[in-house]
């Protein structure tokens, strides 16, 4: 590990003034952030502490919403009752990430910026265009069973590892930031990632010393919810394909759909088209398989994960089963 | 505001209820300040990447992967090793649950495992749901699948899973 200084921030002013500065880097639980910067793949000058920062609720909304604080880790906010009743994709999407351990350290602002874990990116000894923008992609003609199907550039082909954004996603959520000038900023999480093009090194909207304090959701969409990871392992593993669905049927028709999905693009995929397409069908196959093919229309596989396409459709397919229930 | 690199000044830690003062590199992770610097060797490093689970200790009562984070970062914390947690001549139900059952074979997750499960149970008697419970609330009833689950973040390369479930299983369902 490269050496650093160090600060602990006691308010989040003082965590924007120190995170604008130069190569700096904000350490909240720092699962993510210190396994990188061991492999000197994150070579951050400055590290700004704001683990002690006072940003551990999650109250409720005036709009019947949810305020969720940055550093609330993942374990509290998967088992925070207010989202066990209202938001359950939210605690299926957590309770489906990592270990018990993870969890309890990991925060919420956090968990939005998880890097890859690409293969490629992890190994220093190889190019790879988000580490070291111009040096090649081996993803594309190499091992890329866990690389995305959707939003690929030529440059990079990373999937985004967060179950926890997908169902985020799904929910509208609003990240709102505090930048080092004072301003505040929402940032719907539509917003939030940008699609790798030929700068894949660039991964969301944030600016530098900009941090996430609050992460708003809109009261919860009408409709049963439920969060689908198909992994390697049953337990501890990288989704392949992930859904965050949640659908409401009304007198034998779809009335509302909500779908995001982790695994197969470089940001939690949310398709507006996919959801359109299923408002006033009757739940069926013929109705999910329409949806699946325009969720798929573009997918391109490279080789090792060219079975995520068909996984992608089949998964789809099961939650809307699971959802729509009877009516299908 | 303040930046503090090779500090040069002592760092203070309270770990199983003494006080330490120590001076380590900026960098060092909470597992090699209790292995390299306070010689508490108990907590075991694996893969110090977080993926196996044998570096679990308590801060504040909750179970953290101790190389994943910076020692620096706990100056404030309670942290609890597997020297806190029992000793050879009084051993924690656990500890003495791990050897009853026969819960390892060459014993160097062990540590890991038995603080993980320390948190884990506090987890469920508070009513945390896991990714196989079928309800999110309510009372959590700790099956056999429960217990895997929740344990998924500790690896034993002897394999000794079965033997480990059955003393966890035990602990759990003793009148607390």
């Amino acid at each position: 590990m490269k050496t650093f200084d160090y600060s602990r921030a006691d308010s989040p002013e003082a965590a924007v003034q120190g995170g604008a500065v130069g190569n700096t880097r904000f350490i909240a639980g720092g699962t993510n952030l210190l396994d990188l910067m061991k492999l000197q793949i994150e070579t951050p000058e400055r590290i700004v502490d704001i683990s002690r920062l006072d940003l551990n609720e999650v109250e409720e909304g005036e709009d019947g919403g949810l305020r969720i604080g940055a550093m609330v880790p993942n374990a509290d906010l998967a088992a925070n009752p207010l989202v066990t009743a209202r938001y359950p994709v939210l605690s299926r999407a957590l309770l489906a990430g990592a270990s018990g351990q993870l969890r309890n350290k990991a925060s919420t602002g956090g968990n939005f910026l998880q890097r890859t874990r690409c293969y490629y990116f992890y190994d220093t000894a190889v190019p790879c265009n988000k580490r070291e923008p111009g040096s090649g992609c081996p993803a594309k003609d190499g091992f890329n069973r866990i690389h995305a199907i959707l939003g690929t550039s030529d440059d990079c082909i990373a999937s985004h590892p967060s179950d926890m954004a997908v169902a985020m996603r799904a929910l509208d959520a609003v990240l709102v930031t505090l930048k080092p000038d004072g301003d505040r900023r929402r940032i719907s999480i539509h917003d939030l990632y940008r699609l790798p093009g030929d700068t894949p090194q660039i991964e969301t909207v944030l600016e530098a010393g900009e941090l996430i304090t609050h992460v708003e959701l809109p009261p919860p969409p009408v409709g049963k919810q439920s969060y689908r990871k198909v992994r390697d392992r049953a337990s501890y593993a990288f989704a392949l394909v992930s859904v965050a669905a949640i659908v409401a049927v009304d007198d034998g028709r779809i009335t509302n759909a909500s779908l995001a999905f982790g695994g197969i693009g470089p940001m939690p995929w949310r398709e507006d088209a996919v959801e359109k397409a299923l408002i006033g069908q009757v739940p069926g196959d013929a109705a999910f398989n329409a949806a699946a093919d325009i969720l798929l229309a573009d997918a391109k596989g490279f080789g090792s994960n060219d079975f995520k396409i068909p996984l992608a459709r089949r998964t789809l397919i099961a939650v809307l089963r699971e959802l729509t229930g009877d009516a299908a | 505001m303040a930046w503090e690199r090779k500090v040069g000044k002592a760092m203070h830690f309270t770990i199983n209820g003494k006080n330490y003062d120590a001076d380590p590199d900026i960098r060092t992770s909470l597992l090699d300040l209790l292995r390299e610097h306070l010689n508490l060797t108990g907590s075991k490093k694996g893969c110090d990447h977080g993926q196996c689970g044998a570096c679990t200790v308590l801060v504040n009562g909750r179970r953290i992967n101790s190389c994943l984070t910076l020692a620096v970062m706990h100056q404030d914390d309670e942290i609890t090793t597997i020297e806190g947690i029992g000793t050879p001549d009084n051993l924690a139900p656990l500890q003495a649950a791990f050897v009853k059952h026969d819960g390892f074979q060459c014993g160097y997750c062990t540590p890991g495992q038995i603080c993980s499960a320390t948190g884990m149970l506090n987890e469920a008697k508070q009513g945390w749901p896991s990714h196989v419970s079928e309800r999110l609330e309510g009372d959590v009833e700790l099956t056999d699948d429960e217990i895997r689950e929740r344990m998924s973040g500790n690896l034993c390369r002897c394999s000794a899973y079965p033997n480990i479930v059955d003393a966890i299983r035990e602990v759990a369902e003793e009148p607390a």
